[in-house]
């Protein structure tokens, strides 16, 4: 099972990449974008895991590794269709 | 089938088919052609360039190891030697300047440490489009963030280099990159597959599909389908290198392995057959043991693959465990993939079946040289007459015209993006006339400088190269050091253009006269052909990378001045030249006029005088007039200083204020030293037939220059050195 | 006093402290290797700089779960002296033993250069041998030096006298620009609440020569020292009972 880890800043952390993007894209004339947060994304392959068994797991890789908690915060999900081993 | 679109997509012509196949003893597959193909490609074999590289001086006192290895060795006594070298990265840089930039870094580093010494320091020299074009900055951000990137996470300082700027390398930047290692003298380790039964270990990343074919990539012409040439690209990872440095370095340092190559350009291909080559063996390798990152990959394809962070040994089978020890210590394999046998062959099986068949001295020696047809380069174009130039109505504004200027301004911007203090032995930071190393333990040092004025090559590349190695040598001397050694990156256009072979022709000339002239032997180097876009040619560009050495680290001199009160003493003639100045091309934007004229003996006698006035300790700083001439290192000096002291000058040429002021005739140096010492050290200069005058103190917070009593110029130093300093940042500051 | 220097993989500053530690302080020194769970009896460790695992996931992130560092952990909240530079710091937050966490630099360049930096507080195991207010100048070599802490946390570490360094201009005045990777209230360095962990970004080893432009870094060393040396009399007494039954 292929799972995504979503990991950026908390709201109360500032960007500052993400304000650097912001302000390059008014600069470019995008003025609707209004707010750009950057973050990093995971893809973990899981062998033989159960969904049930993913929910315990990857919150808990997350919160332990991935992120860190006093500055980031996370999402995930499992990857539909992805099953397999795709290069 | 081998027909000629397969030829002209290995770029090799009929007649070197012709000669493979002689030289196999039969008609090459695709996946021997493609060996032959890099192995004979401009990169790899230097066959433009061969025949004139010849007529460089290579021996010398402290040679240990001329051209022909990964990097040159020479002695620096006390058991040690020091191991360098310099490559261009010039078409990676352009395609993906990031990770072009950092695995230039990251081979240069393999090319050092495979020979048995730590890396102690890097230097760039970089060549950009002007940064007022948004593209120029994206390129220049990517390559300094690359290097940074990738220097400052290995641990080895970058402590210098040069920038220059000039519309030239708008599509064509130059990314050359230094390396220099320290080792000892009995622990150097050569790229020799010796002893049959010897077996041959794969250490490092694994190998996927990157780069396939990145040195025929850097023989051959950019166009406007380089863009899919993007996947090629490798990506750089300096935390694996690092891992690798210390584990190479450890099995060398315990005697653990017969030799050592890393891969490099051509990868596999090259560090085989050279290192079987090298040893005078054969050798066997089975494909199947090389760790492969993707699946299905070909023979060809893991042959060519460019991946990065990977070398390959070759121990004796008794030591074959103690190896994968070590590599295991650092979370690294070392599977055995090969072994050294007799009879000269490369013989390379996949899935049982033997792929590869041929003769290692064919693909490694016998690549074709050329002595390609050359023209006399044009001569340059002639700069208006100078009665006809306007002489400027305020020096002053000029002075900070061309402190602002990029090529002249201050770099910090860029040095400071790199770590150029890990290693705790930069005694100087970036900025001054050349690195300062100290040797822990010792009392000697080590001064580095890169050098090169494309402005005058193009103009006149003999003079032009002659220059460039003069000016190293006077940056050193500058220091208090005395050179040793040189490496060179010759960075030119397309050689199968007779005047682009005519400028290479000129230019090696005028470096090898001056490395005689100092003695001072090349032991290695690098040369970037092809460097055209659309056409269009770089300036030849040779640089210079020049080691000296400084017995006595507390006599070491630096450009700014010290107190006020100093005599300043200016060394060498200053005649009417503007001819390829930074004055004309940024005031008057004019690229004419030949370059400034260069007296060999002269230049040598004026930095043994000052060698030796540093020695006897009467020099308080030295720095050299290049760019922007005396009115700018009256600047730079000032800058340099702690305490920001300027200076009130007075000359009495007869020379238009214009050139006084900003003209660069060569062989000059300007230093100060307490008035006391103003006498013997004119003395000293008299009797060595060194032309030198006290042109005037340090002191006050102006720099202020007058001709025979008429005031030229005057300046804030403050001032000037706002604008110096935030000429570079503010190109980059975020545009909001 | 006996100092261990800690390798982990990517680590690249560890010669140097070593070097400065051996050579310049006249220390005992000896390197610990990460997957050791062998602190080799020594009275400090230090936490190095350099790029731990590459420092790809966060800067500090992995090398916490390294065996040495679970027994680094044990040494600390024993009440072992612990020294966390650049990324021995960043290590040091990662693992908990120091509050707050690093963002990138607010120019989101890595920067080299010398800084100055305030001693905030001389009355540290690290700081003893600084005079009230003193002004260091020491360089920095980071990309993640950013130092972030929630506000409550902020408030504590500011209330228990946690900061030991600001960074500051070389009159010893806190400005904007003189934060120059954008800090939170320019921390520049913080000790525990107990108060034998400090983490700092300067590099002290880089300034312990005058040869190589400042000398301020050793303050930091000898102050450690002279703090080691004051418990000293208790641990040599232990040590040399058990040499004495060789």
């Amino acid at each position: 099972m292929k799972v995504r880890i979503l990991v950026s800043f908390k709201d109360s952390v500032l960007d500052p990449q993400g304000q650097t993007v912001k302000n390059a894209l008014h600069t470019m004339g995008y003025a609707a974008v209004k707010d750009v947060r950057q973050g990093k994304v995971f893809e973990l392959d899981l062998e033989g895991a159960t969904k049930k068994e993913a929910e315990t797991l990857v919150p808990e890789i997350a919160r332990r590794v991935l992120a860190n908690p006093i500055i980031e915060k996370f999402d995930w999900e499992i990857l539909k269709g992805r099953q397999g081993s795709s290069p | 089938m081998i027909d000629k679109k397969i030829l002209d997509q290995h770029s090799l012509t009929e007649d070197e088919y012709r000669l493979i196949v002689d030289l196999v003893g039969k008609e090459p597959n695709l996946t021997e052609l493609g060996i032959f193909s890099v192995m004979w490609s401009e990169h790899c074999g230097y066959k433009s360039s061969r025949v004139h590289l010849k007529k460089l001086p290579t021996e010398g006192k402290h040679v240990v190891q001329g051209p022909g290895e990964n990097a040159g060795i020479l002695d620096i006594g006390d058991g040690q030697v020091i191991v360098f070298k310099i490559e261009s990265h010039n078409h990676p840089s352009y395609i993906e300047p990031y990770q072009g930039a950092a695995t230039g870094v990251g081979g240069i580093l393999r090319d050092i440490f495979t020979m048995g010494a730590r890396p102690i320091a890097v230097l760039d020299s970089l060549r950009f489009g002007p940064p007022d074009d948004p593209k120029n900055r994206s390129v220049m951000e990517g390559v300094v963030s690359g290097i940074a990137g990738y220097g400052n996470s290995i641990g080895v300082p970058t402590v210098g280099g040069e920038v220059y700027f000039d519309p030239c390398y708008n599509l064509n930047p130059l990314v050359n990159v230094f390396c220099l290692g320290l080792a000892d003298k009995d622990k150097i380790f050569y790229a020799k597959a010796e002893g049959a039964g010897n077996k041959v270990l794969y250490v490092g990343a694994k190998t996927g599909r990157d780069g396939i074919h990145g040195a025929t990539m850097a023989s051959s012409e950019f166009g406007a389908e380089t863009e899919h040439k993007r996947p090629n690209v490798q990506v750089g990872d300096p935390f694996k290198e690092k891992l690798l440095l210390e584990a190479c370095l450890e099995v060398m340092d315990r005697g653990l392995i017969v030799g050592i190559q890393d891969m490099g350009a051509a990868g596999l291909t090259c560090s085989t057959t050279e290192m079987a080559a090298k040893g005078g063996m054969g050798i066997v390798v089975d494909l199947d043991k090389v760790p492969q990152r993707e699946a299905g990959m070909t023979p060809y394809e893991i042959l060519l693959s460019e991946s990065q962070e990977r070398m390959l040994l070759v121990a004796t089978p008794d030591n074959v465990a103690a190896v994968q020890e070590v590599f295991a210590k650092w979370d690294l394999d070392a599977p055995v993939i090969g072994e050294v046998v007799e009879g000269g062959r490369a013989r390379i099986s996949f899935k049982g079946e033997v792929v590869v068949d041929i003769p290692v001295d064919a693909v490694v020696n016998l690549c074709p040289a050329y002595t390609r047809p050359s023209v006399a380069p044009a001569p340059p174009p002639a700069a208006p007459a100078l009665d006809s130039l306007p002489l400027p109505a305020d020096c002053g504004e000029v002075l900070l015209k061309l402190l602002a200027s990029p090529t002249i301004a201050d770099k910090e911007w860029v040095f400071r993006q790199y770590d150029h203090m890990v290693q705790v032995n930069t005694v100087f930071l970036p900025g001054a006339d050349a690195a300062l190393l100290r040797i822990k333990g010792s009392k000697k040092a080590l001064a580095v400088t890169l050098d090169g004025n494309s402005l005058y090559t193009r103009l006149d590349p003999r003079t032009g190269a002659r220059i460039a190695v003069a000016e190293a040598c006077r940056n050193l001397a500058c220091v208090g050091a005395r050179p040793i050694g040189v490496t060179n990156c010759l960075n030119f256009g397309n050689p199968e253009k007779p005047e682009v072979m005519g400028q290479f022709e000129q230019a090696v000339t005028g470096l090898a006269e001056a490395c005689r002239t100092f003695g001072i032997p090349v032991t290695g180097g690098n040369v970037s052909f092809y460097n055209d876009t659309e056409g269009l040619s770089i300036h030849p560009t040779p640089v210079l990378g020049i080691v000296g050495i400084l017995d006595d680290i507390r006599k070491a001199v630096s450009p700014g001045f010290k107190a006020a009160g100093d005599a300043l003493v200016l060394v060498g003639e200053s005649f009417e030249e503007l001819g390829g100045s930074e004055y004309l091309k940024v005031v008057h934007g004019l690229e004419a006029g030949a370059p400034p004229a260069i007296d060999l003996e002269q230049e040598k006698r004026n930095q043994e005088f000052l060698l030796e006035a540093v020695d006897a300790g009467l020099v308080r700083s030295a720095h050299d007039l290049s760019e922007g001439g005396l009115a700018v290192a009256l600047a730079e000096s000032a800058f340099h200083g702690a305490r920001k002291v300027g200076c009130e000058v007075d000359l009495d040429e007869a020379l238009r204020a214009d050139a006084l002021l900003f003209g660069e005739s060569q062989s000059r140096i300007v230093v100060t030293c307490r008035r006391a010492n103003v006498g013997r050290l004119l003395e000293m200069a008299a009797a060595r037939g060194v032309p030198a005058k006290a042109i005037g103190l340090t002191g006050g917070a102006e720099i202020a220059v007058r001709q025979s009593g008429r005031e030229l110029l005057r300046v804030p130093v403050e001032k000037a050195c706002r604008i110096w300093k935030d000429s570079m940042p503010g190109f980059f500051e975020v545009r909001a | 006093m006996k100092f261990g220097v800690v390798q982990f993989p990517g680590s690249n500053c560890d010669f140097d402290t070593f070097h400065v530690l051996r050579n310049v302080m006249k220390q005992d020194a000896v390197m610990l290797w990460h997957k050791d769970h062998d602190l080799k009896g020594v009275d400090c460790v230090v936490l190095p700089g350099g790029f731990s695992y590459g420092d790809y996931l966060r800067s500090g992130a992995i090398a916490r779960f390294s065996p040495l560092m679970q027994e680094v952990k044990a040494f600390a909240r024993g009440g072992g002296r612990v020294l966390g530079i650049c990324n021995g710091f960043q290590i040091l937050l990662e693992l908990g033993l120091l509050p707050g966490a690093m963002l990138r630099n607010k120019n989101l360049k890595f920067l080299c250069r010398h800084v100055h930096i305030r001693v905030e507080n001389e009355k540290t195991d690290f700081t003893r041998a600084a005079k009230k207010g003193q002004v260091l100048r020491i360089p920095i070599a980071h990309f993640d030096g950013n130092y972030y802490a929630p506000a409550g946390v902020l408030k504590d570490i500011e209330r228990h006298r946690q900061v030991v360094f600001r960074y500051c201009d070389a009159g010893g005045t806190i400005t904007e620009e003189a934060n120059v990777n954008g800090s939170l209230a320019a921390i520049a360095g913080i000790r525990n609440r107990e108060g034998n962990v400090l983490g700092l970004m300067p590099h002290p080893e880089r300034a312990s020569e005058a040869l190589l432009g400042s000398e301020d870094g050793r303050t930091i060393f000898a102050s450690l020292i002279l703090s080691l040396e004051g418990r000293k009399p208790a641990r040599r007494a232990a040590v040399r009972k058990k040499t004495g039954h060789d």
